[in-house]
């Protein structure tokens, strides 16, 4: 199976969560924001979200910034 | 909470704000000159921008680097359409739970001039998601109005280019905006330099001035966020005060009678 992560392609052998995904990336939960397919998966829902073949998944976080 | 002497709030959909001043996270030298500019500022909202996490390596969140006092409102700065701002919007939403934010459709890459016809489609939708949404735009009474029927909490006319520092640019227009939008909320961004063009915008009778560039580049960015602070007061109560008229020929203050002779 092959993702987009923000943009990269990346291989699965197995399946996969978004939660599974976040914990191995080891990315901070409660900081992040994540989209798949260009909609919105609420945190609650990272759990039962299984990545498909050819999914675009985009994750957000924050940083210092006033305006473009 | 602060400074209850200089009257009333800045109030955004109901939050209340004792400070007018709002101020960005970017482009300081290093974490602690961020805090004490912040803290100098007596801001008490920062905008920070959506981006796409490094995957490369572990990196500690931003957030962390902020008071947790302060009120977070996060930015679709760097966006080109109404949808990916709306998609920024959402996602900064889900992160922070927060439903404020400060919508930004760039048109054009050397002027970072808002396109006000995409933010405007980009309100509509936000607007009916729910968001409180504070646009940055022209400085065009006509497009104020626009966004202010969509049902944005407040608008942000810019005075001149973001990051220039080129000072008010455009007080004719600011201030025929305030004339005719009254009960608007209206908070000026992009352009300040330094603490005389804050007063200028608030003499004009903004609400509040949204900055980064003029402190966070400043030589002394805690100096300058207190310089930001006293220029916000003092330009409100000036506003409030009402000036004087402007005449061309001199008026004496002292009385004509009893000069010796």
């Amino acid at each position: 199976m092959r993702v987009y992560l923000n943009g990269e392609a990346r291989e699965f052998s197995s399946p996969v969560t978004l939660a599974q995904l976040i914990t191995e990336l080891d990315l901070p939960p409660a900081r992040i924001a994540v989209e798949l397919n260009r909609e919105v998966v609420r945190r609650n829902d990272w759990d039962a979200t299984e990545l498909r073949d050819d999914d675009r998944i985009e994750i957000v976080h924050f940083v210092g910034g006033g305006r473009s | 909470m602060k400074e209850k002497v200089l009257g009333e709030s800045l109030i955004i959909a109901g939050r209340v704000f004792s400070s007018r001043l709002i101020i960005g996270t970017g482009k300081y030298r290093s974490y602690d000159e961020m805090r004490a500019a912040h803290t100098a500022s007596g801001a008490e909202m920062v905008t920070v921008a959506v981006r796409r996490v490094p995957l490369d390596r572990s990196s500690e969140s931003f957030l962390d680097h902020l008071d947790p006092a302060l009120q977070i409102l996060p930015n679709t700065a760097g966006c080109y359409s109404s949808e990916d701002a709306v998609r920024t919007a959402r996602l900064a939403r889900e992160a922070l739970q927060t439903d404020l934010v400060k919508l930004e459709v760039i048109g054009d890459q050397t002027t970072l001039f808002p396109d006000n016809e995409q933010t405007l489609d980009a309100a509509r939708i936000l607007v009916k998601e729910g968001f409180v949404v504070l646009p940055y735009f022209n400085d065009d009474l006509i497009m104020a109005k626009k966004l202010l029927d969509v049902g944005c909490a407040g608008i942000m006319p810019l005075a001149a280019p973001i990051g220039s520092g080129l000072g008010i640019q455009n007080p004719a227009n600011l201030r025929i905006m305030r004339e005719q939008l009254p009960d608007a909320t209206i908070i000026v961004d992009a352009g300040v330099g330094t603490a005389s063009d804050a007063a200028i915008a608030m003499e004009l009778g903004a609400d509040g001035v949204l900055m980064n560039t003029a402190i966070a580049e400043a030589e002394d960015p805690g100096k300058m966020g207190a310089a930001m602070k006293l220029a916000i007061q003092a330009g409100r109560l000036a506003y409030q005060a009402g000036r004087m008229p402007k005449r061309l020929y001199a008026s004496a203050s002292s009385p004509l009678q009893g000069v010796i002779k």
